[in-house]
């Protein structure tokens, strides 16, 4: 069984008169462990993808399939359930809460998934540290910087063991020498197993993944392996490479 | 996520947003507290009505009938029972004799007279000529001396008993027993003093002197007006003892059958049925003006909280993207706007308290437990039901486009 399946997704938009497509029929499998970038031009219908995904939106026909459940016949609570257990978000603008701190901020889905405080509390650190901002727990998101809001972001997605990450230009707002912090730290999680979707129109960011998915028009154009992708350790030994 | 859970992080999220828009929420506070404040003096104002007018009817005795002239409330027509007779003393003997339910039968006879004693005077002082056994059926108690007896009230020595305001007009520093007193120019020995009564709005009064009301007849006036108070063996037996005592008086005054009483057997009862219609109208007003202002207040609350839920769309979204339900949503904005109320509740029970205590010297009883609930209560109601509609919307929204949202 794969992660997730869809089929003939289709979301279309009404705006006045005119439909727009902004996916078509779009099918694909994505198996668990994936590390997997998602390309196009702006208004292919990158981020429409991501949030079906991210049962953020639902389709408009098709079928998907999370872990062998039919997400397309789902309610609002059980969307909010998936969202809450399977998914992590990771957001181009970090959308963090601006007046909580970092560790409440991690802390949040827990709360909703219902885990008492001192667990959570303690889940929440274990995933700052990760993040390497133990000691940036009590600070608020406009008490850090760029690289470290988007870290506390990924701590947050990463907390409720999630079936998937998904990113929505995770770098975007970061300048390259961040990015390629953030992007260490997909590639670590890639590595010990966790299931990887990341949105970009940098073929920077693209190349570290294994697999790359390139939209036009609301279609997939391509969908191949990326035979030699770029991991960050190669990064160190770059000036051997050239 | 379980509810108490959700409780919590919900207050904590609305009192940080309270503390981030301080004046914004204090303003918006202030109709509830001008609700309450309302609510809770309203409140206080009918129960102390309530409580006073308790008093008061209860030293007219829930037992006892009144025989007098005419029915407290009735849709007579004047000219139509103007010209009834008397009652009279005789017609209180003649009940006395024939009734049998009744525990005491008074007569009580009144006329106004100058009163004097030494240099003091006062005068239209208000005269009770009755029987001795007249604070059975009052229920009143004598603070000193003694009240009159049965040899008295025959119409022995003129003696009298003393209202306490008269007594402590007259008789600062001095036992006012064994003294004389000037009544119309009667000399009266003092034989007793009453106990204060109870106030209500300056109703009742302890201005009066009690004589026997064989004095008054042969002194004052010779055909006094007489209400009979007939004091009921059981409460229960009301409504007997009063039919036997409406046979026993058509008899005495002789009215042919078919025709209506020329008389009226009052009680307590027909004073409480009145005084509920003018206090529910009463309470009927207060609440209207009551719900008025909250009306206000919780447009107030409701318009904030669209405010908040608009300028917290993004917020909503990422909550939704983590995992919030729609209830969780919904609960959280439902308890900011009740903790905003509550806040308006508790200032304006701050506000009201010490109006209550300037109140209570008009009126007896202060702010009450169940009024200080029913206020807080209410704000709390007016925080859920004004919030429900805002946090609706957010509840409703979708994810995708609230974080779209700047
Ligand atoms: N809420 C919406 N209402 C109407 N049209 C929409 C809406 N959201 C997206 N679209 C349209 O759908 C198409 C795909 O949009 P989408 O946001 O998926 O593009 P994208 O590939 O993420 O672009 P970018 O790289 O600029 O983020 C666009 O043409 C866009 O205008
Ligand atoms: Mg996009």
């Amino acid at each position: 069984m794969s992660l997730i399946y869809i089929k003939n997704l289709t979301r279309l938009y009404q705006m006045g008169t005119e439909t727009i497509h902004a996916l078509r029929d779009v099918s694909l499998t994505i198996e668990q462990g994936e590390y997997l970038a998602i390309m196009g031009p702006s208004g292919s219908g990158k981020s429409t993808l991501m949030n079906l995904l991210g049962c953020l939106d639902t389709p408009s026909s098709g079928e998907f399939e999370l872990n062998g459940s039919k997400v397309s016949e789902m309610d609002d609570n059980q969307l909010a359930e998936i969202r809450n257990q399977e998914i992590g978000f990771v957001f181009q603008s970090f959308n963090l809460l601006a007046r909580s701190d970092a560790l409440h901020n991690v802390e949040l889905p827990l709360i909703y998934a219902g885990y008492p405080a001192e667990e959570r509390r303690q889940m929440a650190m274990a995933a700052l540290e990760h993040v390497k901002l133990g000691d940036r727990v009590h600070h608020k998101p406009n008490e850090l910087s760029g690289g470290q809001r988007q870290r506390v972001a990924i701590a947050r997605a990463l907390v409720n063991n999630p079936s998937i990450i998904l990113a929505d230009e995770p770098t975007g707002n970061l300048d390259s020498r961040t990015g390629v912090e953030i992007l260490s730290l997909f590639e670590e999680l890639s590595v010990k197993g966790n299931t990887i979707i990341v949105v970009t129109h940098e073929e920077d960011v693209a190349r570290h993944a294994r697999r790359i998915i390139r939209l036009r028009d609301g279609l997939i154009a391509s969908d191949a392996v990326n035979e030699n992708p770029f991991t960050i350790q190669s990064l160190g030994r770059e000036p051997e490479h050239v | 996520m379980t509810l108490g859970a959700e409780i919590t992080e919900s207050l904590a999220i609305a009192l940080a947003a309270l503390r981030a828009n301080k004046l914004r929420s204090g303003l918006t506070t202030l109709g509830i507290v001008i609700g309450i404040v309302t609510v809770t003096l309203m409140g206080t104002a009918i129960e102390g009505i309530n409580q006073s007018f308790k008093k008061v009817v209860s030293g007219l005795g829930t037992d006892v009938l009144y025989v007098q002239k005419f029915a407290w409330f009735s849709n007579d027509e004047w000219w139509k029972v103007r010209n009834r007779r008397d009652i009279t003393l005789a017609t209180a003997r003649a009940i006395e004799r024939q009734v049998t339910m009744a525990r005491v039968v008074v007569p009580e006879a009144f006329s106004r007279q100058t009163v004097k004693h030494k240099n003091r005077s006062a005068s239209s002082v208000a005269i009770v000529g009755t029987t001795d056994q007249n604070f059975l059926a009052r229920g009143f108690s004598i603070s000193s001396g003694r009240f009159m007896s049965a040899a008295e009230a025959e119409g022995g020595r003129p003696i009298c008993i003393l209202g306490a305001d008269i007594a402590t007009k007259f008789f600062r520093n001095e036992s006012p027993l064994g003294e004389k007193i000037t009544i119309g120019g009667n000399s009266f020995e003092i034989v007793g003093v009453m106990a204060p009564f109870d106030k209500f709005l300056g109703l009742g009064s302890d201005n009066h002197v009690l004589i026997p009301i064989t004095q008054l007849k042969s002194m004052f006036d010779l055909r006094p007006e007489v209400q009979i108070l007939v004091k009921v063996l059981d409460v229960k037996m009301m409504d007997d003892a009063r039919e036997e005592l409406r046979g026993i008086l058509r008899k005495i005054r002789s009215v042919p059958p078919g025709m209506p009483d020329d008389f009226g057997i009052n009680q307590q009862d027909a004073f409480i049925q009145r005084f509920n219609q003018v206090g529910g109208m009463l309470a009927t007003v207060g609440l209207f003006i009551t719900g008025l202002s909250l009306f206000v207040g919780g447009i107030g609350i409701m318009n904030i909280m669209f405010v908040s839920v608009a300028e917290r769309t993004k917020e909503i979204g990422i909550r939704k993207a983590i995992g919030a339900k729609r209830r969780t949503i919904l609960i959280q904005f439902l308890i900011e706007a009740a903790t905003i109320c509550l806040f308006g509740g508790l200032i304006g029970l701050a506000i009201a308290f010490p109006i209550t205590l300037v109140m209570s010297k008009y009126l007896s009883g202060t702010m009450s437990i169940t009024v200080a609930l029913v206020g807080l209560v209410v704000s709390l109601v007016t925080g859920v039901v004004s919030g429900f509609l805002p946090a609706w919307r957010a509840s409703k929204m979708n994810p995708v486009d609230a974080l779209r949202s700047e």
